[in-house]
C-alpha cells in the first residue's frame, strides 16, 4: 500500500479533507454513471418522442454516494487497504465464528434437501423453486467438473442442456418412450456432443477456447430454432410427457395412477414432490460420480491438467483423452438436467436456452469456488433461490411504492442490476468464490488440511 | 561392457533459418549416467526437448533399446507416448510441479498410466470401488519409497508450492521416477542449489542408477555434479558435438577448455585439479 502511505496527510483535519476530496469523486463518477441513465427519459410527447429530466434524482444519487463514501471512509475503513480489506477482515471474523459448525454444513444441507417436502413450510411455491433450484446445482456440479476441475472455460454449456431436453422431447413424442428409457440416453447423446465440441477445441487455450465453446452453443441454438421438420422451431415440442413411478402415472384420471394404487386421495402436489425427488436424486448421483472421480485417477489428472498440462505430456497422460472426458462427463450431466428440464415443464423451445443460461451455470460455478462441490451448490441456492424470492417480495413493492411513489414497482425487473451487483461484492469479497481452498484427494498423515486457493491455478483453457 | 540405451544419429533441428542443433549423433549406455554440456545456447534443451517429443527433430533418427530388446524411434513418437510406452521421463529446467496438488498426489498423478488400467479406466472404479483400493494402496506405496529416498515424506500432505526450492527439485525428481522410466533426462537438476542440496543431488542420482539399475541423461551447468557423478560426457557448442568422453577426457580436451571453459589459465587449472 504504498499509495497509501504517501498520500497519508500529517494532520488529523487533513485526513477529514482527504475523505471529502475521495467522496467527491465517488460523486462525480456517480454523477457520471446516473446522469443519461437515470437523468433523462424518453417519454411520449406530441409529434414523437420527448425527452423528460430528472435531475432530482441524479442529485438524490450524488448525495447518497457522496455521504455514504464519507461515512465508509471515516468510520469503517480505519487506515488504508479499502474496501476488500475491510470486508476481508470482517469476513474473516465470521470465517472463524462459524469454523466448529463448518464440517456439518455439507451434510445439514444435504438432510435438509430430503426432507423439504415434508416441511410444514413447503407448499407448491416452495417445491418449485426447490426444483429449480436443484436442476441448477445439478448443471453447476456437471459445468464444474469441465470448468472447476479439468480448468477449461466452457461458455455454451446450456447446448448440452439442451441436446438432453430435446433428445427426451423427440424420443417421447415420436416414439413413445418412456422417461426412465430416455434419461440415460439423453446424457450419452449429450456426452456424444460434448466430445463432438471437444475435439475441434482440443488445441485452443484461454479466451479461444470460451469464444468457440460459446459459438458452440449459440449453433445449436440456432439450429434448433430453423430445423423446423424436427424441431418446429421456434413453436417448440409441447405435450412432453411426464415421468411415471414405476409405471405409475400422475393423473386425476385414468387406468394406473399413483393415487388410486396407492388408495389415497389425490393431490397435484404428489407430481411436483415426486419430480422435486427425482431431481434431488439426479443432482446426488452428480455429486457422488465427480467425488468419486476425483479421487479417481481420471479425476487427478483432470486438476493435474488444470495445474501445468505439459508436465502431465512429459509424465505420458494422454491430455487429448483427459480434456475429452471432461468434456463427456460434464455434458453427460447437462444432458441428465436438460432431459429433466423438458419432462417438467411439458414445453421446450429454443428460447429456454439462450446464452444467459450458460452464463448464470458458469456464474454459480464461479461464485461457489471454482471445483468446490459444496460452494456450488451454495452459490445455486443463493442465485436462484434470491432470483425466486424477489418475484414474492411484495413487501418490497409495498415499500418502495408508499415511501417513493413510484407506481408498479416490481423488485423483480432489478434482478439483473442485483445479479452485477453481487457479482462485484463477491469478487471484491472473495475473489474465488465462497469456497476459495482445494481440498487434496489423499492424505498420507492423519491431518485433513485444504490447501489455499492461492497456489492452485484456474487454468489456461 | 553395457550397451546402447538412446542412439541419437544425424539429428538436426531447425527453426526457420536457426539451426539450433547440427547433425548430432551420441550414445547414452545402459545404466550410466550421461551428461550433456555446452555453453548457454548451444542447444541443450533443444535436443532434450527431440529426445522427448516436445519437438519434431527436423531430420535424424532417435532410437530407444529396452532391456529386453524391444525398440522405439522417437522421433516418429508423440510426447506422451514416450513417456508412456517408450518409459523415457524427463524434468524441467523451470520446475514444472503441480502447485496446488500436494506431494503426494503430485506422485500419484505420475503413475496415472498404471493407474488407469487398473482401475478400469476410472469409470469402473466409479461403481465397485473395492477392486481399485489394494491398487491404489500399491501406488501409495511406490509414493512412499520414493519419498522416503528424497527425504520428503513429513511433507507428503503439504502443497507442492510450499516447498523450498531444493525440495521443489528433489520432487519432481521422485515424480519422473513414479513414472517407471527406463530412461531418466533431467534438465539442470542441480541448478538453484546450494552445496549441500547439490552433494545430497549427487548421492541421489547415483543411487538411481546403481539401485535401480537406470540410465540417466542431464544437463547440467555445475561442474561439481557433472565431472562426480557423470560416466560419459558429451559436450555441445552451437549446436554441434565438440568433444565426447569420459570426464577425464573432457577435461582435458583442449577443445572443450576453449570452447566451453574459456581460455583462462587459472580455470584450466582449477578443473585439471
Amino acid at each position: 500500500m504504498t499509495d497509501a502511505t504517501r498520500e497519508t496527510p500529517p494532520a488529523s483535519g487533513g485526513k477529514l479533507a482527504e475523505a471529502v476530496r475521495e467522496s467527491a469523486m465517488a460523486a462525480l463518477l456517480a454523477f457520471v454513471l446516473t446522469s443519461l441513465m437515470l437523468g433523462v427519459r424518453t417519454v411520449d410527447a406530441p409529434g414523437g418522442l420527448g425527452l423528460q429530466y430528472r435531475w432530482h434524482l441524479v442529485i438524490g444519487a450524488m448525495a447518497v454516494v457522496f455521504v455514504g463514501r464519507l461515512l465508509l471512509k471515516l468510520f469503517w475503513w480505519k487506515e488504508d487497504g479499502g474496501a476488500p480489506a475491510a470486508v476481508g477482515a470482517a469476513s474473516g471474523r465470521f470465517a472463524a465464528l462459524t469454523e466448529p459448525l463448518r464440517k456439518f454444513a455439507a451434510p445439514a444441507l444435504v438432510v435438509f434437501a430430503f426432507v423439504l417436502p415434508f416441511l410444514p413450510i413447503a407448499d407448491r411455491q416452495i417445491i418449485d423453486i426447490g426444483i429449480l433450484v436443484l436442476t441448477y446445482v445439478l448443471l453447476g456440479w456437471g459445468l464444474n467438473v469441465v470448468v472447476g476441475l479439468a480448468g477449461l472455460l466452457d461458455l455454451g454449456y446450456v447446448a448440452f442442456y439442451a441436446v438432453g431436453a430435446y433428445s427426451y422431447a423427440l424420443l417421447a413424442t415420436h416414439f413413445g418412450l418412456s422417461f426412465w428409457t430416455v434419461l440415460p440416453l439423453a446424457g450419452i447423446l449429450a456426452a456424444m456432443w460434448g466430445m463432438i465440441l471437444g475435439f475441434p477445441v482440443l488445441r485452443l487455450r484461454g479466451d479461444y477456447l470460451a469464444i468457440v465453446t460459446l459459438a458452440f452453443g449459440e449453433i445449436i441454438r440456432v439450429v434448433l430454432l430453423n430445423w423446423v421438420e424436427v424441431t418446429k422451431g421456434p413453436d417448440g415440442i409441447s405435450g412432453i410427457p411426464r415421468p411415471t413411478f414405476f409405471g405409475l402415472e400422475f393423473k386425476r384420471f385414468g387406468e394406473n395412477t399413483f393415487h388410486s394404487f396407492f388408495g389415497i386421495e389425490y393431490s397435484s402436489m404428489h407430481r411436483i414432490i415426486f419430480l422435486y425427488y427425482i431431481i434431488l436424486v439426479l443432482a446426488m448421483i452428480t455429486n457422488y460420480v465427480t467425488m468419486r472421480l476425483r479421487r479417481l485417477p481420471v479425476g487427478r489428472a483432470w486438476e493435474a491438467m488444470r495445474e501445468d498440462e505439459i508436465a502431465c505430456r512429459a509424465l505420458g497422460i494422454n491430455t487429448t483423452n483427459t480434456k475429452l472426458t471432461a468434456f463427456a462427463i460434464g455434458a453427460f450431466f447437462g444432458g441428465l438436467g436438460g432431459s429433466f428440464f423438458a419432462t417438467r415443464q411439458g414445453f421446450i423451445s429454443p428460447e429456454s436456452f439462450t446464452f444467459i443460461e450458460s452464463a448464470i451455470i458458469l456464474a454459480i460455478v464461479v461464485l461457489g469456488g471454482m471445483g468446490s462441490q459444496f460452494g456450488v451448490a451454495v452459490a445455486a441456492i443463493a442465485m436462484i433461490g434470491g432470483f425466486e424470492l424477489l418475484r414474492n417480495m411484495d413487501w418490497v413493492k409495498g415499500f418502495v411504492e408508499s415511501t417513493f411513489g413510484i407506481e408498479n414497482f416490481d423488485p423483480n425487473e432489478y434482478r439483473m442490476l442485483i445479479f452485477g451487483l453481487l457479482m462485484v461484492v463477491i469478487m471484491v469479497w472473495k475473489p474465488r468464490g465462497f469456497v476459495g481452498t482445494r481440498m487434496p484427494t489423499i492424505f498420507l498423515g492423519r491431518e485433513r488440511k485444504a490447501i489455499s486457493g492461492d497456489l492452485v491455478k484456474e487454468g489456461e483453457g | 561392457m553395457s550397451d546402447a540405451i538412446l542412439k541419437v544419429e544425424h539429428m538436426t533441428m531447425r527453426f526457420g533459418g536457426l539451426v539450433a542443433i547440427d547433425d548430432l549423433s551420441f550414445e547414452a549406455r545402459r545404466g550410466e549416467i550421461t551428461a550433456i554440456i555446452g555453453p548457454n545456447g548451444a542447444g541443450k534443451t533443444t535436443v532434450f526437448n527431440c529426445i522427448t517429443g516436445f519437438y519434431k527433430p527436423t531430420t535424424g533418427m532417435l532410437t530407444l533399446t529396452h532391456g529386453n530388446g524391444d525398440t522405439f524411434l522417437l522421433e516418429r513418437m508423440d510426447d506422451f507416448r514416450i513417456a508412456r510406452h517408450a518409459k523415457v521421463s524427463r524434468t524441467f529446467q523451470n520446475i514444472r510441479l503441480f502447485s496446488g496438488m500436494t506431494v503426494l498426489e503430485n506422485l500419484l498423478v505420475a503413475q496415472h498410466n498404471r493407474l488407469m488400467r487398473e482401475s478400469g479406466f476410472s469409470f469402473m472404479a466409479v461403481l465397485w470401488p473395492r477392486g481399485y483400493r489394494a491398487h491404489e494402496e500399491e501406488a501409495v506405496e511406490k509414493a512412499r519409497y520414493w519419498l522416503e529416498k528424497t527425504d520428503l515424506l513429513h511433507r507428503a500432505d503439504d502443497p507442492a508450492a510450499d516447498l523450498p526450492y531444493g525440495e521443489q527439485r528433489k520432487l519432481e525428481i521422485a515424480r519422473a521416477m513414479c513414472a517407471d522410466p527406463v530412461l531418466l533426462c533431467l534438465d539442470e537438476p542441480a541448478a538453484g542449489l546450494n552445496p549441500r542440496e547439490s552433494d545430497e543431488l549427487n548421492r541421489l542420482l547415483l543411487s538411481i542408477r546403481d539401485e535401480e539399475g537406470l540410465s540417466i541423461l542431464l544437463i547440467e551447468h555445475d561442474m561439481s555434479v557433472v565431472m562426480n557423478i557423470s560416466d560419459h560426457i558429451v559436450v555441445l557448442d552451437y549446436g554441434k558435438k565438440i568433444s565426447d568422453g569420459d570426464p577425464e577426457f573432457i577435461r582435458n580436451d583442449p577443445k572443450v577448455i576453449a570452447a566451453y571453459l574459456g581460455v583462462e589459465d587459472e580455470e584450466v587449472e582449477e578443473l585439471a585439479s
